[in-house]
């Protein structure tokens, strides 16, 4: 065994095979480090895979492979008629992992529930300022401090949340990395002995994998959770190697280096396809990239223009030049992956002449506008100064001139929330929690003009729509409501929505029961390598 | 010697502090606000966004702002960073060590290297030797680094297999940072082929990062040399009957080495630059990859606490290079 080990330590392809030799180690190539291990604390997806999907669990979980939901740490809920009160009974002898740094003493209770959510909410609670500057960012932006009316512990095993109003997402909500329910008692002991920032550094949960060690910029390691309540893990231990660029990344699932890799250059997908030792899977991302006009400004106002313009452009050669085929041109607000889309839309063709009689008809001569491109590259949208060039090319056709402007990101997202901005934007949303309120509401909504509401589109017929539609507990009824507010989407044409594009996880051959998540999380609780 | 040296000590003091007001002020020059990054395309209310930004002391006059960072760097408090909430002295001691064991690595090689390159040039000046090595110098210094790394990769590690792709070490090994110099803790871990794997995950990044300083040391080297070649006592020593290694190596090199020691502590600071995308390209978790990380998400204490460790750094080495000029050629001395 020692002429082995030494005789492959010496290649790197050596860490996979002698990890088996001992225990089975996958190695995931992570795309960047996290900012922290707080779920709570963040937004990206980068930090929520190394924290939320490893260390942690919620109450209610994102059933593998869809955006529907199912019990996790709440083993059944009942919700009251008039639709406040949830009450959620716990899932009976949850434990804690334990790690080198904490020995939890008693399993799963209501007081960690309890714990877990008002230390994001209520202000002057010992843990809501534990890091300076710290913000509970998703907490505040699913609206749950004006939603939330209590938080109880009924009993060890049951907890009582009520709500200021009707709202069916909540549930989900509770599903997401920042609902991720932490231990009340290692809080209690980090808090008794002055080292509360611990609690970002080192986690401790209830999820598939406990947390071993952090090192910087570098490696995050994990090993199983033996007594984990949804079973024990078929691989013993976890390694983020942590490979900020996708060349790079692709090179080492090559080596076999790692065995699964996320975000690939969309050039190198072809290459990733071909290679015998990997396979590759792909599925419609929950996004969408748009370009919204602004309604309220001249001649964006009037829905002929609108709509003249969405014929001008070509999706389908944005979505060739821009993601190489890995994406597909949106008809709806909403990516087709997600329950209520209204596949009975038929989107505005490619009709230059058509486009340019509209806009002769309206009155619009010698039209010139701002586009707005993004500076930076996201999921929806990888490139979108070239997306918008196609896009002066397209409009040139129809003889509205075009010119480009980008700010840096922070001050883009800014100025591209005022009112009285001038142009179309171009921009897009990754879904939060697979609900069509969060991006029907949250990005169209009469309350999100001068937020999220780029198009600064205020439709009444729409937004009673959604509004019953979020109030409606029934999923039939919501469907229903949110499919007719697609129709009136596509009637009204504030946006001209451009692309959801395809999500694509490359990974070695013998990666066995990796399930890709439209939700964009990369999470490894039930993954194997087979010899 | 000693008055030599507080003299070169005072000069520091006024520069690390402009160094301070530039690193401070230049970040806020840049567009994007770090408060409203946190939420990225989510939109934070301005009431949050105010009290975020109350809590990060943003909200005060900027002028304060600085006086109140100085005053914390005076006591050694550099900050703490806006994003991982961790204080920037911890973390930069935490990843200083790789960067520094990378740059030693590169600047050996590039010393040992670009110095015997550059004799051999002079001596052979004109040869196809001489072409050979200024025609790979040119192309050494001109070459983008991110592109060079990539194609190193591609062929060493992807090819020809013979390096692992990135890191600082297999994953197999693990073992709690002593040193945080990856070829230090392999050894004092005990563990069988650390060390020869922390050494092959050196290579490549290594011959990156000093492919640009061993250009500019070998050109320089070939220049100084042929400049003092032509000397007199060259020419007497020569003309003692010396044989060529001693005239080259003892009379010649001794006195060229002069601008080369020069060249080679202003390229310190160049390596720290290339280090940046070096250790991007090699996920090599240094200061660099930090610094740029931190510079996109507008991570202020960081990026202003950064600069100015680096900057002082920089500054101490250029310190010990003016020493050693002294023990190189006493005339300077005084």
């Amino acid at each position: 065994m020692k002429k082995l080990t030494t005789l492959l330590a010496a290649t790197a392809l050596a860490t996979l095979m002698a990890g088996t030799a001992w225990s089975k180690t996958f190695v995931f190539c992570s795309e960047g480090s996290p900012e922290g291990f707080d779920p709570g604390l963040y937004t990206a997806g980068t930090t929520f895979d190394a924290a939320a999907h490893t260390v942690y669990s919620r109450l209610l979980e994102f059933k593998k492979g869809t955006t529907e939901t199912e019990p996790g740490l709440a083993e059944s809920w009942t919700i009251s008629d008039d639709g406040l009160e949830y009450t959620f009974k716990l899932r009976p002898g949850v434990k804690f992992q334990t790690t080198e740094y904490f020995t939890p003493t008693r399993e799963l209770n209501a007081d960690d529930v309890v714990f877990s959510i008002e230390r994001q909410w209520k202000s002057d609670h010992p843990w809501h300022g534990y890091v300076t500057g710290g913000s509970w960012e998703y907490f505040a932006g699913m609206g749950l401090p004006e939603l939330l009316e209590s938080v109880e512990k009924v009993d060890d095993m049951t907890v009582k949340i009520k709500l200021k109003r009707k709202e069916a997402p909540f549930l989900a909500n509770l599903a997401m990395p920042f609902a991720s329910i932490m231990s009340k008692e290692y809080a209690d002991k980090l808090q008794a002995e002055g080292k509360m920032n611990q609690l970002n550094q080192m986690p401790l949960g209830t999820g598939p994998f406990a947390f071993v060690a952090y090192q910087q910029d570098a490696v995050i390691r994990y090993k199983a959770h033996p007594e984990f309540w949804g079973g024990k893990q078929k691989i013993d231990d976890l390694v983020f190697a942590i490979t900020t660029d996708a060349a790079v990344r692709f090179q080492k699932l090559q080596a076999g280096e790692c065995h699964l890799m996320p975000y690939p250059n969309a050039a190198d997908v072809e290459a990733m396809k071909a290679d015998p030792n990997l396979k590759v899977m792909e599925q419609a991302g929950l996004n969408v990239a748009y370009l919204a006009y602004n309604t309220t400004q001249p001649p964006f106002d009037k829905l002929e223009v609108r709509k003249a313009l969405n014929k001008a452009i070509n999706k389908e050669a944005i979505v060739d030049a821009v993601f190489q085929g890995q994406a597909q041109p949106a008809t709806n607000p909403i990516p087709p992956t997600m329950w209520s889309y209204n596949e009975q839309i038929e989107d505005d063709t490619y009709d230059p002449e058509a486009a340019k009689k509209m806009l002769e008809d309206a009155g619009v001569k010698d039209l010139s506008m701002k586009v707005w491109a993004m500076p930076v590259a996201r999921p929806y949208m990888l490139n979108a100064r070239r997306a918008a060039e196609l896009m002066q090319a397209d409009f040139a056709k129809v003889g509205v001139k075009v010119e480009i402007v980008s700010y840096e990101w922070a001050e883009y997202l800014e100025k591209s929330k005022a009112k009285d901005r001038d142009g179309a934007v171009i921009l897009g949303w990754t879904g939060d929690n697979g609900d069509p309120d969060n991006f029907l509401d949250t990005l169209l909504g009469c309350d999100a003009v001068g937020g999220n509401n780029r198009a600064q589109w205020c439709n009444q017929e729409f937004d009673e729509l959604v509004t019953k539609a979020k109030e409606a507990s029934d999923v039939a009824e919501r469907t229903k409501l949110y499919e007719e507010a697609q129709v009136v989407f596509k009637r009204e044409a504030p946006w001209a929505t451009l692309d959801h594009s395809l999500s694509i996880v490359p990974m070695r051959k013998n990666v066995e029961g990796f399930v890709q998540s439209p939700l964009g999380d990369f999470a490894f609780d039930g993954v194997d390598i087979v010899e | 010697m000693f008055r030599f040296f507080l003299g070169r000590l005072a000069v520091l003091i006024p520069t690390f502090i402009g160094v301070s007001i530039i690193a401070f002020s230049f970040i806020r020059l840049l567009p994007g606000d770090p408060v409203a990054l946190l939420s990225g395309e989510r939109v934070m209310s301005p009431e949050r966004h105010a009290e975020i930004s109350r809590q990060l002391g943003f909200d005060r006059p900027i002028v304060m702002q600085y006086l109140d960072y100085l005053w914390g760097v005076l006591q050694g408090d550099f900050g703490t960073s806006i994003v991982t909430k961790r204080p920037v002295m911890d973390q930069f001691l935490e990843l200083f060590p790789a960067t520094v064991e990378l740059s030693l690595c590169a600047i050996i090689f590039a010393v040992l290297v670009g110095i015997p390159a550059g004799v051999v040039a002079a001596v052979k000046r004109g040869s196809i030797f001489d072409q050979i090595i200024m025609g790979t110098a040119l192309v050494g210094f001109s070459m983008p680094i991110f592109w060079w790394g990539l194609l190193l990769i591609m062929l060493v590690s992807g090819t020809l297999q013979w390096t692992p792709v990135s890191g600082r070490i297999s994953l197999m090994f693990y073992f709690p940072s002593v040193t945080g110099f990856m070829l230090i803790d392999s050894l004092l871990s005990g563990q069988e082929g650390a060390f020869r794997s922390a050494l092959h995950h050196l290579i490549l990044p290594t011959i990156v990062l000093g492919t640009i300083p061993l250009a500019v040391i070998a050109r320089q080297t070939r220049s100084a040399m042929l400049e003092v070649l032509s000397e007199d006592y060259v020419r007497t020593a020569r003309a003692k009957g010396l044989s060529t290694f001693r005239v080259v190596g003892i009379h010649a090199l001794r006195n060229a080495m002069i601008p080369v020691v020069t060249t080679i502590g202003l390229q310190i600071g160049v390596m720290l630059a290339g280090a940046i995308l070096t250790e991007t390209i090699f996920s090599w978790p240094g200061i660099g990859k930090w610094l740029l990380d931190s510079v996109s998400r507008r991570d202020y204490a960081v990026i202003q606490g950064g600069l100015l460790i680096i900057a002082a750094v920089i500054m101490l080495v250029n310190l010990a290079v003016d020493l050693l000029y002294g023990l190189i050629n006493p005339r300077i001395r005084h």
